[in-house]
């Protein structure tokens, strides 16, 4: 998997929101929310993105898919460069990009019976006549494991876990090849979770789908991806194979994460690794390495110099000095 | 893998439940003030429909021999004014005016309103420009930016129904830009950015359709001022001109006979008060109905 051409290139991606301030707007600073990501994600592997709350995944996925401009970097999909154009330049390239998103509540239209906001999906990108599109969305509805009938149906009339896979009919409609999967099962019950992650990976096989999965639940991440990338404070810690990341994890931050996943063993006692204090605010971000402000291995150097992306092995990349 | 898809959520099965019109409808009708307030506007609509077959005069009929006639006089039931003319046929077509006035005014004030509200909410660009041209038309009083247009374009009913469409789009653009605003950060928003949907047929289809339950409460409340400020602006002589039965007009009619005909101007006021009245309280009563958070309550 490692050898073949990436199907999305990511190259020192950095997103900021200015901080505007005064009655000018005068920009007075950054929230770095994203800050120097490059990564490769490659067909049909799924892509773990993990991190707490607030280290910029979710923008990372967005920024991706364009929804949020870009602030530096190149983002490369298929070969062609497809970040920072306009929106309709990339209609082609959107279609193949689509996102599942986290709060199956939010993402539907109220107003709309079900199978219309599938429909539209078809309206924008194809000449469909009326009729085909509606057989369609009916087809649709029947692979995530709902039924014909509830194409009259609206948003309300559903449970979390029903309007999740109307989510993920909306998401595969176009057949796309990248799914951006905004913690698209952490809102659901653990049951629930199980059937949608059933479904997911039946639809990564059944079309070839390749998926970016944005998640804080690492035991879904292990469960689901391939690899695993570790994001602090919108910067890149650590990838690493699911494999190697959960057996042999070397960022300092990685450790104290899966040293936090319960564990259903009674009695078992295990060293946890606490991390003292916040997330430092992105807004002031700090020099250096970005975590050395809470990691239990800081030295004098990393409050200096940001440390490298560096393979540690193959295919395990960490950003740390004292590794 | 196949009983995953043969049954979907086991014990799940979607409940069909009230649609909102139904649910709105319910509470309204539990709240006995904004029911009051329907049947007034209901028998207001009547009458202004039924017009001509409910009266036995027209409005503008003088009989000066009967000129005065106080309430409960032989076949004028809510009295003549100075020149003899049926007040209760005045009363009717004057519901006529104002229920016109009302609607037009309120349609083309809600027009403008919810197009610059919703090209504020939704382009940031444009919102600082629109909003402070609003915020200019919301620093003139009402009744005097109303006043001003109509000195401009001359007295009559149409320069009236103009002013108070002008006086109604900006609160109608505040609150649309701001339902929009809220509206724009919803997921199933984004989801239809993300599938390269174009701006109009997010705005049209998926953010306007979602911010219906202010707009409809503000045109309700607006009815009330609108057919309020047409009175006031007739009554000052800037609106409706004599003969027209117009309520406003009418008060200033019968203000020089309080004493000796005081029913000349009670029973326009009445009116007017109390379809004022109406008005307002459906609209409380649709907002309470329209507000999610008061399911509990029920």
């Amino acid at each position: 998997m490692t050898k073949q051409q990436p199907l999305l290139e990511v190259k020192n991606l950095k997103k900021y929101f200015p901080i505007k301030s005064g009655i000018l707007k005068r920009t007075t600073g950054n929230v770095q929310a994203v800050e120097n990501v490059s990564i490769d994600v490659y067909e049909g592997e799924t892509l773990g993105v993990v991190g707490e709350s607030g280290c910029g995944k979710s923008t990372f996925g967005r920024t991706v898919l364009g929804l949020e401009p870009l602030t530096a970097g190149t983002i490369t999909f298929r070969g062609q460069e497809v970040g920072g154009f306009p929106y309709r330049q990339l209609k082609k390239f959107k279609k193949e990009m689509q996102m599942i998103f986290q709060d199956p509540y939010a993402s539907l239209n109220p107003r709309q019976r079900v199978g219309d906001t599938l429909e539209e999906a078809f309206i924008i990108h194809t000449d469909l006549p009326k009729q085909e599109r509606q057989q369609r969305v009916r087809e649709l509805l029947v692979e995530v494991g709902l039924k014909e009938e509830y194409y009259e149906r609206y948003p309300h009339e559903f449970s979390g876990g029903q309007r999740q896979r109307i989510g993920i009919a909306r998401a595969i409609a176009l057949n796309p090849s990248l799914i951006v999967c905004d913690e698209a099962v952490s809102a659901l019950d653990v049951s629930v979770q199980a059937q949608i992650i059933k479904l997911l990976k039946r639809l990564q096989q059944s079309h070839q789908l390749t998926y970016l999965f944005i998640s804080h639940d690492l035991g879904v991440v292990r469960h689901v991806c391939d690899r695993v990338l570790v994001m602090y404070l919108g910067a890149t810690a650590e990838l690493a194979s699911s494999d190697q990341l959960y057996s042999n994890p070397l960022h300092p931050y990685t450790r104290a994460l899966l040293s936090a996943i319960p564990r259903p063993i009674p009695g078992k006692k295990r060293e946890r690794i606490r991390l003292q204090g916040d997330l430092p605010n992105p807004a002031d971000y700090p020099q250096g390495c970005p975590f050395h402000t809470r990691c239990p291995l800081a030295t004098e150097q990393c409050a200096k110099e940001r440390p490298e992306w560096r393979e540690i092995e193959q295919g395990h990349f960490v950003a740390c000095h004292e590794v | 893998m196949a009983s995953e898809a043969l049954q979907p959520n086991v014990g799940k099965k979607p409940k069909k439940r009230e649609s909102q019109l139904l649910q709105t409808t319910r509470k309204l009708l539990k709240n006995k003030l904004a029911v009051f307030g329907l049947i007034v506007i209901l028998l207001q609509m009547i009458m202004a429909v039924t017009a001509p077959w409910i009266v036995s005069y027209t409005p503008i009929e003088q009989s000066l021999s009967d000129a005065e006639l106080g309430i409960g006089s032989e076949g004028h039931w809510l009295g003549t004014d100075n020149y003899g003319r049926d007040m209760w046929s005045r009363l009717v077509y004057g519901a006529r005016v104002s229920l016109l006035v009302g609607v037009t005014s309120v349609v083309i004030g809600l027009a403008g309103g919810i197009t610059l509200g919703l090209l504020a909410g939704y382009y940031k660009k444009l919102d600082g420009l629109i909003m402070r041209i609003v915020d200019l038309l919301f620093a003139f009083p009402g009744i005097l930016l109303a006043m001003l247009i109509i000195a401009m374009l001359g007295t009559s009913l149409i320069n009236v129904v103009i002013a108070i469409s002008i006086w109604s789009i900006p609160g109608c653009a505040r609150i649309v830009r701001g339902s929009v605003l809220s509206v724009k950060k919803q997921e199933y928003v984004l989801a239809m950015r993300s599938m390269g949907a174009s701006d109009i047929r997010i705005i049209l289809k998926h953010i306007l359709p979602n911010c219906t339950a202010p707009i409809i409460v503000f045109a309700t409340m607006r009815m009330a001022t609108s057919i309020l400020s047409t009175s006031a602006l007739s009554f000052l002589g800037l609106g409706a001109q004599p003969p027209t039965p117009e309520w406003g007009a009418m008060i200033a009619a019968g203000q020089d006979f309080m004493w000796s005909s005081p029913h000349m101007t009670i029973v326009p006021g009445i009116a007017i008060m109390l379809v004022v009245f109406a008005f307002n309280v459906v609209g409380d009563g649709l907002r309470d109905a329209l507000d999610p958070n008061m399911d509990f309550n029920n």
